[in-house]
């Protein structure tokens, strides 16, 4: 990372004599250049955190934003929420959704970017069109998706019914069975261009010296591949895997605009539950709860993310 | 490796960026077909004879809610510039106490879900008067990018050398000069990035659009689409042409600037 401390040769005697007549006024005005942004993560950061935790012990209906009051009841939403039969169906969709959209994202990603890890021409520019999924808005990919599995005219089923790999069109997100898969699909869709840039610059950090070291000892591509690449991206694996995984706990858009969550909670995840319990039945306490079983799982993951990228910086460091 | 070899990844390359890009090239197509043809079975894989009713609709219903994305976007991307360019040069330059705890705390604020800001602040924005309103959208949006700017401002500034600050502070200049008239200037390449991003991140919301706006007096283009699409009797080359014209300012980022995407992409750390 960026820890590295600044260059000072040479400047710092000059700094000495400016800030031994000011000192104390320099840093003042040092710190006016953070303080906008401190007043901002406490307002939009820390505070709704906070406020999201007492929401969670208090009751919220749709009243309480008309009249006021949303009494404290303990402990009760959280009760409410373990014993409502969605809570399961929730956490195990919110499961398959990440694992499944994980590991073929990082599988894709990885087979990707070890191609155009290979040079080749056109080789930077294809790879650059591949990055448009990502910075399309997820809204926009949500409703390209949707319109492709539409059962009566979608490309999918016409697709699939051409090639007689069916013989009746899916109903890809009508149906309890598959919504979910469906969604998962599109969510794949969507990451791989993430896991692609970074596994392929983590790659580049390889030295190619290595390779070539390996090819002479007589090693195949899938043996250079096991020995050297794997091990030696180890490091970034973790990282794309760490952010992944905090980034497709929240995924919102994709299954918002594909199933809704539905059909019969059937692509419901903790996230559009959440969603769904304080902005449609307006019961904010509930939807305050989910939330914060939210951010635990996060906060869990974040600090492995926070412990892996001291480790690289810790071994890059060490490599000098 | 050999010509042919190599002529032969390019092949592969191509192949694998056509099938990738599929639902794109399916969305443009779609966007070009009238609402009749999209009933045929087997579908109209090519725009042969395209028609722009799709696009003509999409502006008539959705023309004012990319409007609204524009100001709401450019909004975010001024705001966040404002807030985050100082705070990065600070992180990056000054030892004061606490700025590697900063740094920390806003890494970890990326992680926070965005559900849980739009639960929590839905609230004190129904209190406030920032339901609805640009203000609103601007200042939700701003926790996407705020941020990652920071972050990878921080990169940029703190390879700046600083013999040139030194040399601005000599000559008399204040700490905000010298950050304005030095920093600022040599840093422009990760201004537009930051700024970029900025912009598109504001660009696809989609949690905060549909928790803090009822589309009474704003609608941002994603809500537009969603609401759009989960119209019964959708025409879905109108949607698809909204989606088309929704997506103008990734096209744009990833023709024009490339080389700051993946910057983007690794230099944050993070993209929430």
């Amino acid at each position: 990372m960026t820890t590295k401390p600044e260059p000072v040769n040479g400047t710092a005697p000059v700094r000495r004599v400016r800030s031994g007549t000011s000192g104390g006024r320099q840093r003042l005005v040092q710190w006016t250049f953070v303080l906008p942004m401190v007043v901002f993560l406490l307002l939009f950061f820390c505070y709704p955190v906070l406020r999201n935790l007492t929401m969670s012990f208090q009751e919220w209906t749709v009243a309480s934003f008309y009249e006021g009051g949303s009494p404290f009841v303990g402990l009760d939403n959280y009760v409410e929420l373990v014993t409502d039969p969605i809570f399961g169906t929730a956490v195990l969709n919110t499961v398959l959704f990440t694992v499944g959209s994980l590991a073929p994202q990082f599988a894709i990603g990885l087979g990707l970017a070890v191609f155009f890890q290979r040079r080749f021409p056109l080789s930077g520019a294809l790879r650059g069109l591949l990055l448009l999924p990502w910075l399309l808005p997820l809204v926009v990919s949500g409703a390209v998706f949707r319109w492709i599995y539409d059962e009566g005219f979608g490309a999918l089923n016409q697709l699939l019914l051409g090639l007689h790999l069916i013989s009746d069109p899916v109903p890809w997100l009508s149906s309890t069975r598959y919504a979910l898969l469906s969604a998962i699909i599109a969510n794949v869709w969507v990451g791989v261009p993430f896991n692609l840039v970074i596994l392929h610059s983590g790659l580049q950090a390889v030295p190619g010296s290595l390779y070539e070291a390996a090819a002479l000892d007589g090693a195949g591509p899938w043996q250079r591949f096991r020995h050297i690449t794997l091990p030696l991206l180890r490091p970034v694996i973790a990282i794309v895997l760490m952010l992944g995984l905090i980034y497709t706990l929240k995924v919102f858009d994709v299954i918002m605009i594909l199933t809704g969550g539905g059909p019969a909670n059937a692509s419901e995840t903790l996230t559009t539950w959440s969603f769904a319990l304080s902005f449609e039945e307006f019961d904010f306490g509930q939807g305050a709860a989910v939330g914060n079983i939210l951010i635990v799982i996060a906060l869990v993951f974040a600090l492995f993310y926070l412990r892996s990228i001291r480790d690289t910086f810790r071994s890059r460091g060490g490599r000098g | 490796m050999s010509t042919t070899q190599r002529v032969i990844n390019t092949l592969v390359g191509i192949v694998l960026v056509l099938v990738f890009l599929a639902p794109v090239y399916w969305m443009i197509n779609v966007s070009l077909q009238s609402s009749e043809a999209l009933l045929r079975t087997p579908p109209v894989w090519f725009p042969f004879d395209p028609t722009w009713s799709g696009y003509a609709e999409a502006l008539r219903t959705q023309g004012s809610h990319l409007l609204t994305s524009l100001v709401i976007a450019l909004g975010t991307v001024l705001f966040t510039l404002l807030v985050s360019a100082p705070a990065a040069y600070a992180l990056a330059r000054f030892r004061l106490r606490g700025t590697l705890a900063l740094v920390l705390v806003v890494l970890l604020v990326q992680m926070v879900p965005g559900i849980v800001m739009a639960n929590s602040l839905y609230p004190v924005f129904s209190q406030l008067g920032l339901l609805d309103s640009y203000a609103g959208m601007i200042l939700a949006d701003s926790t996407l990018t705020v941020p990652f700017a920071v972050l990878i401002l921080r990169t940029f500034m703190s390879g700046v050398p600083g013999e040139l600050i030194e040399a601005a502070r000599v000559d008399g200049c204040g700490q905000w000069r010298a950050f304005g008239s030095v920093v600022l200037p040599v840093c422009r390449n990760a201004l537009i990035t930051a700024g970029l991003f900025s912009f598109l991140f504001a660009w696809a919301d989609f949690l905060f659009a549909v928790s803090f706006t009822t589309g009474n007096t704003i609608q941002p283009i994603t809500v537009g689409i969603y609401r759009f699409v989960g119209n019964q009797t959708t025409n879905w080359n109108g949607v698809m042409a909204t989606a088309v014209l929704a997506s103008i300012p990734a096209a744009f980022l990833l023709l024009t600037a490339q080389r700051y995407v993946a910057a983007g992409i690794t230099g944050g750390g993070v993209k929430e």
